[in-house]
């Protein structure tokens, strides 16, 4: 914990980031319509490696659905998003999966039949080669890959704090499910994780545990890029903040910068007619 | 309804805990004396002491075999339907599909008339089955629900209408005849083959030796990444797909080993009745294997199996028990009518099937146990 207190000075002590950070996900003016409704409109931002970015924006400023063209879920109608310079959409989700990108759930989307150790399992699968023929007979790179994808998501249901590996997902507390939900997108291995708005529903002291579990994920040397209404929790743990609003982004900034730009407040309180 | 449904999970929870916490050796003796059963009961002076189980009016041999193969269709479709969570109506046209494969390849009445011998037409059904599932999926596995669920159905109808028209290959209504046994060379004491005409016993033993090890690759295949696969198809396909699980592959290996297994059927049958034409291969059939899968319970294996087998067997065995009450009713032939009923009751009381699919959590409980003391140092 002391060693993210540590390092968020050097962060703030440049205005941009500095230009030997590596670029890990561009977004790169990025245009997304929907028949006549314009979803993004030329949106244009550059995720670093090693960083927590937040990307905020009031209900229906085109958030999820610019996280969706990011995990390849939709296709942008102009410009493109580049993941480690490589081209995201157009490719099989599971293929950008295997990437290295990974995302939760705005509404809570595991597989509620299966044990919380099996969905987390199904997440380090992504990257196992094993498939018929070798599970059929039970080859010895079954064993291996088996043993080695329990033993992670044991791991990682330590890590999220899980305690009961062997109960159903639908079984789980509210805030075990959202803590599942990221354990599952961690095993995938992803360079960036995304969450869409992980404390929607938390208590303070959930979302301080919560603060505390994106930090820890970002020691790790995962990227992260979080949605998030909560504007503590946002301010609280990103280093970096992107704003949209009505699909076009209206600043970007450290979070001090962000929380005092004039277009944010606009955007989030409304501005007085005679004052526009 | 809820609460009912959580009352049931937690008995079902309970006795298979109570299985679990048997010692590996009863296991292991429960799991022997219920194969010696199972080998032992199409023999006359077996069943004739189990008055209350045995079939009254139909030969018990021959019951038994076209329970096993019923049984062997159900293990099949419930890696699609149960596992996959793929609906599939047409799944006698996979069986249809092996079933003529075997009897092209092995009857001098064939067009082809190579006479290859049961035993190597086998693989071959297995093998053109399961090219014909993967031709059948590749365009159709894009679909959802219910339009998978008419393809598929249509697929059977083709296979079906196509085998009683063409009398280029298929011969047409006459069917093809002739099919010879498995093994004939392989004689008994009194100098006859062993798969005879008569003898119903040794089809069934065959195919029981047969549905243990489709059972046991089928445990192996759910016990597995695949298997985990399958599930969260089921349970979420675009999660699924987005967590890294290619999808369409496994859902065409579902479909795929479902019909391999639909086209041994197949083969086992043609073996069998060593005579087949289109009229075998109902609609109706389809959807009683399916029925089977719901009632037993999809996506557990033993619950298809005695599904399959409640299915099958009891509407036989209740058409000795008319007779034997001197009811005029032919049991069996309101078979249909009855599962209606029995179907609809299901889906309104126990809607997950007699034995549901239940997730492992008993095979974590010792890694629970081990992870929990390091639990404080994470």
């Amino acid at each position: 914990m002391t060693d993210t207190a540590d390092k968020a000075p050097d962060t703030t002590a440049t205005d941009t980031p500095p230009p030997q950070r590596e670029a890990l996900l561009e977004v790169d003016h990025v245009t997304l319509r929907f028949g006549g409704v314009v979803a993004l409109n030329d949106v244009n931002f550059t995720l670093y490696k090693g960083e927590i970015l937040g990307l905020i924006g009031p209900n229906g400023a085109g958030k999820t659905t610019c996280f969706n063209a990011m995990t390849g879920v939709y296709t942008p109608t102009q410009g493109e998003i580049r993941f480690r310079g490589e081209r995201v959409s157009g490719r099989a989700r599971h293929k950008i999966t295997q990437l290295g990108i990974a995302r939760t759930f705005q509404n809570i989307r595991l597989f509620p039949e299966m044990t919380a150790l099996e969905n987390v399992m199904v997440g380090a699968d992504a990257h196992h080669k094993t498939s018929v023929p070798s599970a059929l007979f039970r080859l010895p790179r079954f064993w291996k890959e088996e043993r080695s994808g329990r033993d992670r998501a044991h791991d990682l249901l330590r890590f999220v704090s899980i305690e009961r590996p062997g109960e159903l997902a639908r079984n789980l507390s509210y805030g075990e499910q959202r803590r599942l939900e990221i354990a599952r997108a961690l095993a995938t291995s992803p360079t960036l994780l995304c969450l869409d708005e992980p404390a929607a529903g938390f208590n303070p002291a959930e979302k301080d545990a919560l603060l505390k579990l994106i930090r820890k994920i970002r020691d790790t040397g995962v990227t992260v890029l979080l949605i998030e209404h909560d504007m503590r929790l946002v301010m609280g743990v990103t280093d970096r903040i992107v704003v949209l609003e009505f699909g076009k982004k209206i600043a970007e900034g450290l979070p001090a910068e962000v929380r005092d730009n004039p277009a944010v407040i606009a955007a989030y309180l409304g501005v007085p007619t005679d004052a526009a | 309804m809820n609460a009912h449904v959580e009352k049931v999970r937690a008995r079902g929870a309970r006795m298979r805990q109570r299985w679990q916490n048997m010692p590996r050796q009863v296991r292991w003796i429960a799991i022997i004396a219920l194969l010696v059963f199972l080998y032992l009961l199409p023999n006359r002076w077996f069943y004739i002491n189990l008055w209350y189980f045995r079939t009254m009016e139909s030969d018990m041999a021959t019951v038994l075999f076209e329970t096993s193969f019923f049984v062997l269709l159900a293990v099949g479709l419930n890696v699609v339907v149960g596992f996959a969570g793929l609906l599939d109506l047409g799944y006698f046209g996979f069986f249809a599909v092996g079933a003529y494969t075997v009897a092209l390849l092995t009857s001098p009445e064939s067009r082809f008339d190579i006479g290859w011998p049961w035993l190597l037409a086998v693989p071959a059904a297995v093998a053109v089955t399961m090219l014909s599932g993967v031709i059948l999926g590749t365009p159709t596995l894009r679909l959802r629900g219910d339009y998978l669920a008419i393809v598929t159905l249509g697929f059977a109808e083709m296979i079906r209408l196509y085998a009683a028209r063409n009398e280029g290959i298929a011969n047409g209504q006459r069917g093809i005849p002739e099919i010879p046994h498995p093994v004939p060379d392989l004689k008994g004491s009194d100098g006859q083959s062993v798969f005879g005409v008569v003898d119903a016993r040794p089809y069934y033993w065959l195919t029981l030796t047969i549905i243990i090890f489709v059972i046991l690759g089928v445990r192996n295949l759910t016990r597995s990444r695949v298997g985990r696969a399958w599930v969260a198809i089921r349970e979420d396909e675009d999660a699924a797909q987005i967590m890294g699980v290619p999808t369409f592959k496994y859902k065409l290996w579902a479909f795929a080993i479902g019909a391999a297994v639909g086209g041994l059927s197949g083969a086992l049958f043609a073996g069998k009745q060593s005579f087949i034409n289109s009229d075998s291969f109902q609609l109706t059939n389809s959807i009683l294997v399916l029925a089977a899968v719901i009632l037993g319970g999809a996506g557990n294996v033993y619950g298809a199996v005695i599904g399959a087998f409640i299915t099958w067997y009891l509407p036989e065995w209740v058409r000795g028990i008319g007779g034997a009450l001197g009811l005029e009713i032919n049991v069996a032939e309101y078979r249909i009518l009855i599962f209606g009923a029995v179907l609809i009751i299901m889906m309104i009381f126990r809607p997950q099937g007699i034995l549901p699919s239940r997730r492992r959590a008993a095979e974590f409980a010792d890694r629970r146990q081990e992870a929990a003391p390091t639990e404080a140092s994470a």
